[in-house]
């Protein structure tokens, strides 16, 4: 839309158009960081301002640590208050960007005597940073396909229903700046592909090392660059602009990317990085062997290329077997589980439950494609042919970065967020095209009506000025050096395409009504947008609601259980729970737990999946020995919550019996069904989870103990805890609070004992004869 | 209660004498309202007297003061009188009462009255007043003291309180312990229902240092004791030769208890420190059995006075924790060379730990010699276990290096010896890795690394400068 007006505002004077355009550019962009802002401020105004989910609580944490203690107290924190006994090494397993940006524009604002509560600056980084990530799509599609199409896949990424899920006010998490990071990433290696300027080069591989100080997924970075390099060289596009774009960021990305704790000497170690290096190597043989063939002459180049290509062959092949044997010998064997998982959909279901078991590492159904980028994935393959139309080296990485990112979402769903930016440019420079040529038509025959003389002058000029401006973006911009040289060769091909151009013009009713409808299509995207960022994605995941005829209910069971700990227990008790609620355990309740959602140590979070699925007793034992004071399971069946742990059950028996294999999952099946009603099998009755969420469950409806989540009734319905007590249990039941007995002061005689074994025994004889299941 | 009154006295003076002292400035006030305020403040002594009264059992003071003694019958008070009396002399105040007395009461608005209970009355079936089985293990629970004797005939009251803690009483009601090998020589043959056993459990703690050398005469039933329950003991074992029966009955099927695992008296350590006694037999404290010479059968020895007296006396010493209780004070570490304690440790720091462990003996705490108490430095695991050195004054002390592991460790002390009561401190502190700063700067191994980075630059630069103008 902008685009149009932006090209259509043709003036007869060059430079006042250029600046008119500039400005409402300027304009209009600044009214798409207030869009990306503010459409992402639902959740604050619906619910709170509060921060969301779980792994932003630990980043709220960490940030609160930040702002505490300075920056080495942070970079050197040893918490002892997760992990129990193990503790964490935060500062060197965490990925800082986020924290530290955070705590900066805390910081600054505190400078500026701007109040504002760490809390406050938390909640509002990720809508501040999706408006950065907003500008940055504007520039990166500027440097591709022009003004019109920057301005276009800006506006679309600002609503892009997938990012807003991940960047709400009060999404704390990685994800927030890292996409920033991504695409302002790529937009300075494209930048400098099309400058060749070192400085921003240099700036590339700041952008970088934002980047892998962000978010793990920076590996999608140096991944995708190489292999963009590689696609340039095997399409003879190599130029020294694409060496000064590459060659630096690997030297100077990697070792910044070294300084980060948290990655170290992964960033040479893994195989992750691999291709990066390789591609380092394959270009400098491109460069040596370009800069022969400029002072050879053909024949004698002829010559050197049979020698060189015999000997290369024999060093790459060298070298392959180098790189085979170091994947082979490196720590992970090459490639970590998550990375393996994306080569291997199936890799981390059949191999590791713990990756398996969470749902955003699960693969996308289609729905979610539709739900997340809505119009775009219709869009998205009208703009990869405007990509190549004509290809360039930009127009090449982003056609690249779209085939590789939709593989990616296709495996993950999570990685629907890295997708979502190439959809947005893809978009824009489609719907920026197709403005394109509508208007022009429109403009054509509107010219044509008005001056029928005029008409010859006036296309040709029109014509002109739009492959000017095209020209403008897609010509090799020479840095200031060599300017002079590339001038000629610059020349050569602008003259070429004006001969070639020749504008499409559709008729005006056509081109009318499609312009009607693409509007129309647009104003669906934005209706779906809004509703996405207010309906789907807003919720805070504390908090909860749900709308009845009596009203609006609101479950606040979380934070009535985090603040129950906080205010009951004493500040060193320890508080086992599944692993889903151990960094809102810390963050609010401020209680050491055994496990959180920093998944670094299979082992302890399988005792705790063991000890779920164990009898009592057995669990008992196994939380004593982890100095457990209390237990928290949440319950949904009164409330029909349904991420509930009994629906989270048999992951804790999977990761549990992968590590301690007498826990077997069949035990907790009836054939093959997950069933916890009168069926259930007697393991699955006597596990700790099930007792601990249905304990007394039976007196909230009358002895019927139905659960709505599941939607039968219980199996077992009257029993006693005999190794765990009930502390609290929340408003709706959705958190149970258990208190581990203390060891028995005496021990009991056999006299008493022996009585009541037999008659227990002789009771479950009877009951074994009028139970036709055993 | 002649120490109390003095300590009134010595309240009463001290308080009068502070409010003198405090009226000096006011000479000229009525000495009426002198009065009052000495009154006061009498009232006040009294109170907070009352209040050190009822909190009397306490860390520092952990022998028993009040002990309620049920009876069966009151005669048993001048029967038994010198156990009772041998009590009083050491400062118990004992409180005698019918076992079914309805006014019975261990505790009056939510505190005891007693710190420990003598049950004397083995065949009651029902206890007065509000006490119940229930309320007796509360009692133990709540760390008070108890001393149990059954008899031939002991109800069923007695055996379950006996089997909540763990000691099982024949259940045939009618047997008795016989014991044709080592029963006590008397006059008539009889039926060997009077035993001599002198098979004491071998702890200086339980029983004294003085070896108890005559044999100790006991008539009653016997018990057994589940050999996995780690909290109680057999102080008392029976010979081989013995068996539980029916004295009166011919023997037809084999006798469920026999042989030594037949436990005559027992004592019950809890989790809490509560300690009690189980005696089959409350003959065993009683003033003939005391006095009565014994000899024991197949043997020549013959001994004026029985063991009872000290057997039980010292027995009474351990069980009201005028022995073998111990408290651990004063837990210290840290790191060589400082003195205060840091909230947090470093792999391979050299730390100090040190704990100061006082035995009481009656009336005041002594230092525990020993050679055997050990600290770990625990993670799942204890990673150090050294047994730390005395200086003989109660002072513990052990010095060690942190493990290269980091994590939240605990300094452990689990001291559970015979008869003592159990130690068991943990100490929660965490260990963190290396600072970015502490790490060693330059690694001799790594010389050629740096060697070579420098050359690499040096070159660089010579071959900038060359190449640029070389012209």
């Amino acid at each position: 839309m902008a685009a149009s007006t932006d090209t259509t505002a043709a003036a007869p004077s060059s430079t006042l158009r250029h600046a008119s355009g500039n400005i409402l550019a300027f304009f209009i962009l600044l009214l798409i960081g207030v869009l990306a802002f503010s459409i992402r401020l639902f959740s604050v105004i619906k619910y709170e301002s509060v921060i969301h989910e779980f792994d932003p609580y630990f980043n709220y944490r960490v940030t609160q640590f930040l702002t505490k203690s300075g920056v080495y107290d942070f970079w050197n924190w040893f918490d002892d208050r997760t992990w129990y006994p193990l503790g964490r090494v935060i500062g060197g397993t965490v990925y800082p960007g986020l924290t530290l940006t955070a705590g900066t524009m805390w910081k600054v604002l505190q400078m500026l005597n701007i109040p504002l509560s760490v809390e406050t600056v938390c909640v509002f980084t990720a809508p501040v940073f999706s408006a950065f990530a907003a500008w940055a799509t504007y520039l990166l599609t500027k440097e591709v396909k022009g003004v019109g199409a920057g301005l276009t896949a800006a506006v679309l990424l600002a609503m892009v229903p997938s990012y807003i899920s991940r960047s709400v006010a009060g999404s704390y998490d990685n994800e927030a700046v890292a996409i920033f990071a991504l695409i302002f990433t790529f937009y300075l290696y494209i930048k400098t592909l099309n400058t060749g300027s070192l400085f921003y080069a240099t700036l590339n591989s700041m952008a970088y090392f934002y980047m892998v100080c962000s978010w793990g997924g920076y590996t999608f970075i140096i991944n995708l660059i190489p292999m963009h390099v590689l696609l340039c060289i095997v399409t003879g596009r190599y130029s020294p602009r694409l060496y000064i774009a590459y060659a630096p960021l690997v030297v100077l990305g990697t070792l910044m990317a070294a300084l980060v704790p948290v990655v170290g000497f992964n960033a040479v170690m893994t195989s992750e990085h691999f291709a990066s290096f390789l591609v380092f190597i394959i270009i400098h043989v491109v460069a040596l062997a370009y800069y022969i063939k400029g002072i050879l002459s053909p024949k004698m180049f002829k010559v050197a290329v049979t020698l060189v290509v015999s000997v290369g062959l024999v060093v790459c092949c060298a070298v392959v077997a180098v790189l085979i044997a170091v994947v082979a010998s490196s720590p992970t064997k090459g490639w970590s589980g998550r990375s393996l998982s994306l080569l291997d959909p199936t890799y981390a279901s059949k191999y590791i439950p713990i990756i398996a078991s969470v749902s955003e590492h699960q693969p996308p159904t289609w729905p979610s494609y539709f739900m997340d980028i809505n119009i775009l994935a219709f869009l998205v393959p009208a703009g990869i042919i405007a990509c190549f139309s004509p290809l360039s080296d930009a127009s090449s990485f982003v056609i690249l970065y779209i085939v590789m990112s939709a593989y990616f979402s296709g495996v993950m769903v999570r990685l629907m967020l890295v997708f979502a930016p190439a959809a947005c440019i893809m978009s824009g420079i489609a719907l920026s095209e197709a403005f394109d040529v509508f208007t022009r038509s429109i403009k054509f025959y509107a010219f044509q009506a008005v001056d029928t003389v005029s008409v010859s002058t006036v296309s040709p000029q029109n014509n002109v000025v739009e492959t000017d401006k095209k020209e403008d973006v897609l010509k090799e911009r020479p840095s200031r050096k060599n300017k002079k040289k590339e001038k000629e060769t610059v020349e050569k091909p602008l003259k070429k395409s004006e001969k070639e151009k020749r504008p499409l013009i559709l008729p005006v009713e056509a081109s009318a009504i499609a312009l009607f409808l693409t509007v129309l299509l647009g104003a669906f995207y934005v209706v779906h947008s809004v509703w996405a960022a207010a309906e789907a994605y807003s919720a805070p995941s504390i908090v909860l609601t749900s709308h009845t005829r009596d009203g609006l209910h609101v479950f606040d069971d979380f934070r009535e259980a985090y603040a129950w700990l906080s205010h009951n227990t004493h500040v060193d008790d320890k508080v086992a729970s599944w692993w889903d609620y151990g960094y809102q355990t810390t963050a609010m309740a401020n209680r050491t737990v055994i496990v959180d959602n920093n998944t670094w140590n299979n082992t302890h979070i399988a005792t705790v999946g063991t000890a779920m699925s164990s009898p009592e007793k057995a669990a008992w034992e196994i939380f004593n020995s982890l100095d457990v004071k209390y237990v928290l399971v949440v319950f949904g069946g009164l409330v029909g919550y349904s991420s509930d742990d009994i629906n989270k059950f048999l992951w804790m028996v999977r990761i549990g019996g992968g590590v301690f294999p007498h826990i077997k999952e069949p035990d907790y099946l009836r054939d093959g069904q997950y069933r916890i009603d009168s069926q259930a099998t007697p393991t699955m009755l006597n596990s700790l989870m099930y007792k601990l969420s249905y304990f007394r469950f039976v007196e909230t409806d009358g002895g019927k103990g139905y659960d709505r989540v599941r939607g039968t009734e219980i199996g077992k319905k009257h029993f006693k805890l005999t190794h765990f007590e009930e502390v609290f249990t929340t408003h709706h039941w959705m958190v149970r609070i258990y208190k581990l007995k203390p060891q028995r002061n005496r021990i009991r005689g056999k006299t008493k004992k022996s009585r009541s074994s037999k008659m227990s025994s002789t009771k479950t004889r009877t009951i074994t004869k009028k139970n036709p299941w055993h | 209660m002649r120490g109390l009154f003095t300590k009134i006295h010595i309240c009463l003076t001290s308080q009068s004498s502070k409010s003198q002292h405090c009226s000096v400035p006011i000479q000229t006030s009525r000495t009426l309202k002198m009065a009052k305020i000495s009154i006061a403040t009498v009232f006040i002594a009294l109170i907070s007297l009352l209040l050190t009264l009822t909190h009397s059992f306490s860390t520092e003071n952990p022998t028993d003061r009040r002990i309620l003694v049920l009876l069966d019958d009151l005669a048993l008070k001048s029967s038994h009188s010198i156990f009772f009396n041998s009590l009083q002399s050491r400062g118990f105040e004992l409180d005698f009462k019918l076992s079914d007395d309805p006014k019975i009461a261990l505790q009056r608005y939510g505190q005891y009255l007693y710190d420990g209970l003598i049950l004397f009355s083995p065949t009651t079936e029902r206890f007065g007043g509000s006490l119940d089985v229930a309320a007796v293990l509360d009692f133990v629970d709540s760390g008070k003291d108890l001393i149990v004797a059954a008899d031939a005939s002991a109800s069923d009251l007695i055996r379950s309180i006996a089997a909540e803690c763990g000691v099982d009483f024949d259940e045939d009601p009618s047997a008795v312990v016989i014991d044709h090998g080592s029963y006590a020589v008397s006059g008539t043959e009889g039926d060997h229902t009077l035993i001599a056993a002198d098979d004491f459990i071998k702890s200086d703690v339980l029983l004294g240092s003085t070896k108890i050398e005559a044999p100790v005469l006991f008539k009653g039933i016997g018990h057994s004791l589940n050999p996995a329950n780690s909290l109680v003991l057999k102080v008392l074992s029976a010979s081989p030769s013995a068996y539980s029966a029916n004295p009166k009955s011919k023997l037809s099927t084999p006798p469920s208890l026999s042989g030594s695992s037949i436990s005559l008296v027992s004592v019950v350590q809890a989790r809490n420190n509560a300690r009690a006694v189980f005696s089959g037999s409350l003959d065993l404290f009683s003033n003939k059995f005391f006095k009565s010479p014994v000899q024991k059968a197949g043997s020549s020895n013959k001994y004026a006075k029985s063991g009872n007296e000290q057997f039980v006396t010292e027995l009474s010493k351990w069980v009201f924790h005028e022995r073998g209780h111990l408290k651990a004070v004063n837990v210290k570490h840290h790191r060589v060379g400082e003195t205060d304690e840091p909230a947090i440790y470093r792999i391979n720091d050299d730390l100090e730990y040190s704990v100061e462990i006082y035995e009481w003996s009656g009336s005041s705490w002594e230092p525990y010699v020993a050679n055997d108490v050990q600290v770990q430095f625990y993670m799942m695991s204890p990673y150090v276990l050294k047994t730390m050195s005395t200086d003989k004054k109660g002072l513990y002390h052990a010095s060690f290096k942190v493990p290269d592991v980091y994590g939240v460790f605990q300094f452990k002390v689990e001291y559970q010896r015979l008869g003592y009561t159990s130690l068991s401190l943990a100490k929660q502190i965490p260990v963190r890795p290396f600072r970015h700063n502490e790490y060693e700067r330059f690694i001799p191994t790594a010389f050629p690394y740096y060697g070579a980075s420098f050359s690499t630059m040096a070159a660089f630069f010579i071959f900038s400068f060359v190449y640029l103008y070389s012209k």
